[in-house]
């Protein structure tokens, strides 16, 4: 190798200083899981463009800026690649089971099925539906717990919209709560060993992985008690049970189809609504906004499609400051050369959301919760397209991402219709809980709400 | 200033978003599962659909220039 005496290399890359004590050798890994937000503003920080960190046995560069941000997510699948840089995933997903398709088969299964754009409007019917359902016992006031409200919605939604409606039909609230438990079971831990004897979120992990299984197992057996139905009555499950798939191979098929869409978009419609109970002026103007709007009658199922664009600026605004991946990893495969340095396979290469997010250069007074960023003429989203990165860019940009901001859409036409909200608890301590590498918020995460009157 | 409508083939992720914004300056190439710029100079009546579609493009692959 004539590589070596180059003089920019991965040594020369500076490194991060060590706020967490390292007890076990793993490097920064006791940081990234205690307060991973500040690692990561250091490395920007203290390093600037490129910097890099140690978790265990592997060296993480992480990138910063506009530039670099380019190179790191312009960079073809064959030089970086996702799936081996996220193995806390492979105990949630199963043996067998891929972690997330290339973008050319995942170009090939957006055409074929569930997020194709004119699928959109039978999708916002039916997450109006769900919206309608988890909030018809609600009376006339009370309090909500935002984690478990917005994480058993997002999974009736996505659940009933990606796999169908007899799925959805057949599931309930233990199917939720298995699969926080799944989420909760992303210990960063996992770069050591994904399968460490004596983790207790690692044993959670696993015994709600084998409770999702049990679910459906049940449903399988039904489905078969049951007999075949008639073709357009059927759903994602009838196929894979038609494939002879077993129980243990189908779940993990589930899991991994909903996983993208699930903690991300919970997470999101929690801070939208934890933002707008924030700034009640914010909240009047969208309240306002959405009054106007559906003052003639209009369904939602059509509205949520359409432009919103006060609501649609609160949601933005809520991604950049509360992205719910805080870190986006990719392994390298091939050489690849980043800020001038050259990266040597197997190292792992990142870019944060959470702190591209807030680079002053691009968003001024970042820290500042400020919808006004994305009106016409300023449009900071599209003005920083790799630095406004809460669903990533380029050819790896989340795929759900429509589907996504209608969901959004559509849960505050029915929510913000029916109900006025406001803080339980002081504001600031509303925050997340970032010792997994799934950010969840942290209890207690109260609201209160009122029907509106007429 | 005149109106360019532009696509970034690479990013394309043919979620045919464009074509309800703007179905007279996109199109979609099925077998490649791309866009098409049907008109890349469209008429300046055209610009709230263009910039519709850019503003809604999932994939980020739309883009206005000013010529």
């Amino acid at each position: 190798m004539t590589v070596t005496d180059r003089t920019f290399g991965v040594a020369e890359i500076p490194e991060v200083s060590v706020a967490v004590p390292d007890e076990d050798g793993h490097g920064h890994l006791a940081e990234l899981r205690t307060d991973p937000v500040a690692l990561l503003e250091r490395v920007h920080a203290e390093c600037g463009p490129i910097g890099r960190f140690r978790i265990a046995d592997k060296e993480v560069i992480m990138v910063t800026g506009a530039e670099v941000n380019e190179q790191f997510f312009k960079a073809p699948e064959s030089t970086l690649d996702q799936a081996a840089a996220y193995p806390f995933m492979t105990p949630i997903f199963g043996h067998g089971v891929v972690f997330d398709a290339s973008p050319e088969e995942r170009q090939q299964a957006l055409k074929n099925q569930a997020l194709r754009g004119d699928q959109m409007r039978g999708h916002a019917s039916t997450i109006e539906n769900e919206i309608n359902r988890m909030v018809a016992d609600w009376g006339e006031e009370g309090e909500v717990d935002l984690l478990d409200f917005f994480a058993e919605l997002t999974i009736y939604n996505t659940a009933a919209c990606l796999v169908g409606l007899p799925f959805r039909e057949e599931i309930d609230a233990r199917f939720a709560e298995a699969y926080h438990g799944l989420e909760r079971g992303t210990d960063a831990l996992a770069y050591v060993d994904p399968y460490m004897e004596g983790v207790e979120s690692f044993e959670i992990r696993d015994r709600s992985r084998e409770t999702l299984v049990a679910l459906v197992q049940d449903i399988i057996d039904r489905r078969r008690v049951r007999g075949p139905v008639a073709k357009d009555e059927r759903d994602l499950l009838d196929v894979l049970i038609s494939l002879d798939m077993s129980a243990d191979y189908i779940t993990g098929v589930f899991i991994s189809m909903l996983f993208a869409g699930h903690h991300t978009s919970s997470g999101t419609s929690a801070w939208t609504l934890i933002e707008l109970m924030r700034h009640p002026e914010v909240m009047t103007e969208v309240v306002t906004e959405l009054d106007d709007l559906y003052s003639d009658g209009s369904e939602i199922s059509f509205q949520a499609l359409r432009s919103i664009p006060r609501l649609e600026s609160v949601i933005k605004e809520t991604l950049r400051l509360h992205p719910p991946l805080i870190i986006l990893m990719r392994q390298v495969v091939e050489e690849i050369e980043l800020a001038g340095h050259l990266i040597p396979p197997g190292t792992i290469v990142a870019s944060s959301p959470r702190v591209s997010n807030r680079l002053a250069e691009d968003f001024p007074d970042p820290q500042s919760f400020d919808p006004a960023r994305y009106q016409d003429g300023r449009q900071e989203d599209l003005q920083n397209r790799w630095t406004w990165i809460p669903f990533g860019a380029g050819k790896h940009r989340c795929v759900g991402n429509a589907f996504a901001m209608m969901q959004i859409k559509a849960i505050f036409s029915v929510l913000l219709r029916d109900f006025e909200f406001e803080l339980v608890q002081p504001s600031e301590t509303y925050r997340d809980d970032y010792s997994k590498m799934v950010i969840q918020l942290q209890r207690p995460c109260r609201a209160r709400y009122r029907r509106r009157q007429a | 200033m005149t109106l360019k409508a532009v696509a970034d083939l690479d990013l394309c992720q043919g979620h045919q978003m464009c074509q309800g914004e703007a179905p007279d300056v996109f199109g979609f190439d099925e077998d490649a599962d791309v866009v098409v710029v049907l008109q890349e100079r469209p008429e300046e009546s055209l610009r709230p659909q263009v910039t519709a579609a850019v503003t809604y493009c999932p994939a980020m692959a739309l883009a206005i220039e000013e010529e």
